[in-house]
């Protein structure tokens, strides 16, 4: 039961304990049902792109094309639902799959270009990400594409057990994410890449394959919160996905997936977007003015990344 | 000026050097020769403070002293030329030549490159090199490289205390013969300024350049020899040492192999750069053994059957058929062919994972159903395995890294002998291994070798090589110089010490 522990590994989930306590401790209101739906509201599309980047995480590259893959499979999962008629029940639900495909799609190209032409994942990524986000603006026009339907809407306004759907849907895919970090091949060749590549392509594991898949798959997490960012916010525009690079590779970080590859997974992503999550709302439930919150999220991150992560074995940082 | 009285070094159970006595006097040039894993490496090391002696004394101009780091040797007036060539590329020779040193050439906080390459010509003078000091060292060939290596050695004489020792580990390797030549006249102009211990695997060469020969065996010092006295088959048999054991390898279970047509057929293969027109034939049940030299090309060899080296000539035809062509690791597996590589640590197993992970890491789709790996079935199999081959493990859970060198042998091979590999190629399966661990390896050899198996094999030492091989190939500079039937002949080690060197 008790096999490799090691009291490294829980700490995230101590500091995101601390965090709940500590917030608590200002004001009690923070510990209510009402605060902890804000919570998940907030943390469900922002869960599924850093689940998405850990898998990419976890295979020793990096993945940065989040912001520009949200927005754009946001906005062509609104013209999508738009063109099959505007509500989910004439046809908008071709719109969803739309969307996935065309998330997978991306995250695929994005994943060829970085491992067949041989580009670093990082340069690879990034530029994707900006050609996402232009793209968005093309569609766009710069403009905003609002979606009002009120079957679709539900994700939000319809509750069970104090949640909107939205939260059952992410909670769904991040079961999902850690079957396959568990369960399937390309789950335990990611962790094989990220541990020693030359081995796992001495024992034929088809890297190159497998990071197309990684990549595939993460753009599939990121259209899932293109997806359930409509339905928190009703609209898609260039923005959509703004924040969220930052955002999710910190939740990673701090929830205990290393940068160098085969250590954490998709539960480490879990604490790490609840760590990140509670931070924000909390600032906002005690009261902290609008114009230091990002300053201060900033500094919390950096104090809560030396907390929760073990970098004893470290030699050098890069 | 350095003597060494009674110094030993062990890691864990194994002796890396017993009782070492050993002195090298200013204006001398010693020679250090020994087979692989002799401890040549590590008395170096020792020498040139990475490695700490357990035991013993080591004496500086008659003065005890120790040398805690590198750092610290260097201080003293140690200085070492290393065989993997230590400069780094994208920087000026005199970058290079200076490197954390930059000190001495600031000014206002800012580098004096005009004095670095004053300072720069200097030391370049020292060996006879007269070069643009801003020239980056990846442009340069290697054996101006090698020369730059010796002048940042020689650069020590301003710092430190007393006179210099040089080490020079395998500087010929890389260096044609008028190169070596050239080099060997430098050394000997230097000798007022320095003592030199040269260690190489080229006998011919150490002869010609040392004063005097030390001989290394199994962590021991066997001989000094003068140079008036030193003859190359004197020094190749105390290379080689003691009789071979016979029980220790098993050698009464070498069957021998039933004729069939050969299983893996490499035909005057060639890969640029590492080796040439290379032919053999590995049968069902044989063990056939590649030797040679460090560096001779065996291990290319290696990878090229298993797909990690295209082949520029010649052909690899895998179990008789000739249409079958293995471009990747990935199709190797695939075909049943399996390599354990020589660095466990780094291309032998993933350490974070655990021992059951390991064994399947090149089948899973086998232990898939529906996409979903079927975790029952991988323990169920690396249950198995631990006990045919007695792993020790607290479970097929434990992760790899705490598993002991040997056990983590055993893993590797479980991995392939698993998957149903019929062709198993083992770089340097007992490196690092204590004896008990190396007797189970040879029985798993032995074993996998009745079953039909056939096996490549790079021992580490000659022993291995007589003892396990059924054919042994000798391969100096990427060619085959020399075959022996171990079955129709009896090899002695002198035999493949002669044609390697």
């Amino acid at each position: 039961m008790f096999r490799n522990f090691d009291i490294k590994s829980l700490m995230p989930i101590i500091v995101l304990i601390v965090l709940v306590v500590f917030f608590t401790a200002i004001n009690p209101n923070f510990f209510s049902l009402r605060n902890f739906a804000r919570i998940a509201i907030a943390a469900s599309p922002f869960l599924m792109v850093a689940i998405g980047v850990t898998f990419i995480i976890v295979m020793g590259s990096i993945d940065l094309s989040m912001e520009g893959t949200v927005s754009l499979s946001a906005v062509i999962f609104c013209f999508a639902f738009l063109y099959f008629g505007g509500t989910l029940a004439s046809g908008g639900w071709i719109a969803l799959f739309a969307a996935m495909c065309f998330g997978m799609f991306y995250g695929a190209l994005n994943g060829f270009i970085h491992a067949k032409l041989l580009i670093p994942s990082f340069m690879s990524s990034l530029a994707m990400g900006f050609v996402g986000i232009g793209a968005t603006v093309l569609l766009t026009g710069g403009g905003i594409v609002r979606i009002d339907d009120d079957v679709f809407r539900m994700l939000l306004t319809y509750r069970v057990q104090g949640f909107p759907l939205m939260v059952y849907v992410a909670a769904f895919f991040l079961i999902a994410g850690l079957l396959i970090q568990k369960k399937t091949i390309l789950g335990r060749n990611l962790y094989a890449i990220g541990g020693a590549e030359d081995l796992a392509s001495a024992s034929g594991v088809p890297v190159l394959k497998t990071r197309i898949m990684a990549f595939a798959l993460a753009g599939f997490y990121y259209s899932l919160a293109g997806i359930l960012q409509v339905a928190k916010l009703g609209q898609a525009e260039s923005v959509t996905g703004a924040n969220l690079m930052f955002l999710s590779i910190t939740a990673a970080v701090v929830g205990g997936v290393a940068l160098w590859g085969a250590i954490g997974g998709v539960f480490n992503a879990l604490i790490g977007v609840l760590i990140v999550t509670v931070i924000n709302n909390g600032m906002v439930v005690i009261g902290l003015p609008d114009y230091i919150q990002d300053g201060v999220l900033g500094a919390l991150v950096i104090v809560a990344v030396i907390l929760s992560t073990n970098r004893s074995t470290v030699k050098f940082v890069k | 000026m350095l003597e060494f009285q009674n110094v030993s070094k062990e890691f864990g159970p194994v002796k890396a050097l017993a009782n070492i006595n050993f002195k090298v006097a200013k204006g001398e040039i010693v020679g250090l020769v020994g087979e692989n894993g002799a401890g040549k490496s590590t008395l170096m090391k020792i020498i040139f403070g990475a490695y700490q002696a357990d035991s013993g004394i080591i004496l500086i101009d008659g003065r005890k002293t120790r040398f805690s780091s590198p750092r610290d040797a260097m201080s003293k007036g140690i200085g070492m030329v290393f065989q993997e060539q230590s400069l780094i590329g994208n920087l000026s020779i005199m970058e290079n030549l200076f490197l954390g040193r930059e000190r001495e050439f600031q000014k206002c906080g800012l580098i004096d490159f005009k004095k670095m390459a004053e300072a720069s010509r200097y030391q370049l003078a020292k060996v006879g090199l007269d070069i643009d000091p801003y020239m980056e060292t990846a442009r340069l060939s290697f054996s101006q490289r090698q020369l730059i290596e010796l002048a940042k050695v020689l650069a020590l004489e301003e710092r430190s205390s007393g006179d210099l020792v040089i080490l020079l580990d395998e500087p010929t390797s890389v260096l044609s013969e008028d190169e070596v030549t050239l080099l060997f006249e430098l050394v000997n102009n230097l000798r007022e300024r320095a003592a030199f211990i040269f260690v190489s695997h080229r006998l011919d060469e150490v002869i010609r350049l040392s004063d005097r020969i030390y001989v290394l065996k199994d962590g021991e010092l066997v001989d000094e020899v003068a140079r008036e006295k030193a003859v190359a088959s004197h020094i190749q048999s105390k290379m080689v040492g003691r009789e071979i054991d016979t029980e220790y390898y098993k050698q009464d279970d070498r069957l021998p192999f039933a004729p069939s047509p050969p299983l893996l057929s490499v035909q005057n293969a060639s890969v640029r750069g590492r080796f040439e027109k290379i032919s053999l034939d590995l049968h069902a049940g044989e063990v056939l053994c590649l030797v040679g030299t460090e560096g001779s090309g065996r291990e290319a060899v290696l990878r090229a059957v298993f797909g990690m080296h295209k082949i520029d000539n010649g052909r690899i035809v895998y179990f008789g058929n000739e249409f079958l062509k293995i471009r990747s690791p990935n199709a190797a597996v695939e075909n049943d062919v399996g390599y354990m590589p020589r660095e466990r640590k780094i291309e032998g197993i993933f350490a974070s994972m655990n021992v059951a992970e390991n064994i399947t890491s090149c089948q899973l789709p086998a232990y898939a159903r529906y996409g979903l790996l079927n975790k029952a079935m991988e323990l169920g199999l690396a249950d198995e395995w631990i006990k045919r081959l007695s792993v020790k493990t607290p479970s097929a859970r434990t992760d790899c890294n705490r598993l002991s060198g040997g056990n983590q042998q055993k893993v590797v091979l479980a991995k392939w002998r698993s998957t149903g590999s019929k062709i198993i190629m083992l770089d340097h399966p007992t490196r690092g291994l204590d004896i008990g661990a190396k007797e189970d390896v040879y029985s798993m050899i032995r074993e996998m070798s009745s079953a039909g198996i056939g096996l490549l094999l790079i021992p580490d030492t000659f022993e291995e090589a007589i003892g396990l091989g059924h054919n042994i190939v000798v391969i100096k500079d990427g060619r085959t110089v020399e075959r022996f039937d171990c079955l129709k002949q009896k090899v002695t080690p002198f035999d493949l010490v002669s044609a390697m060197t």
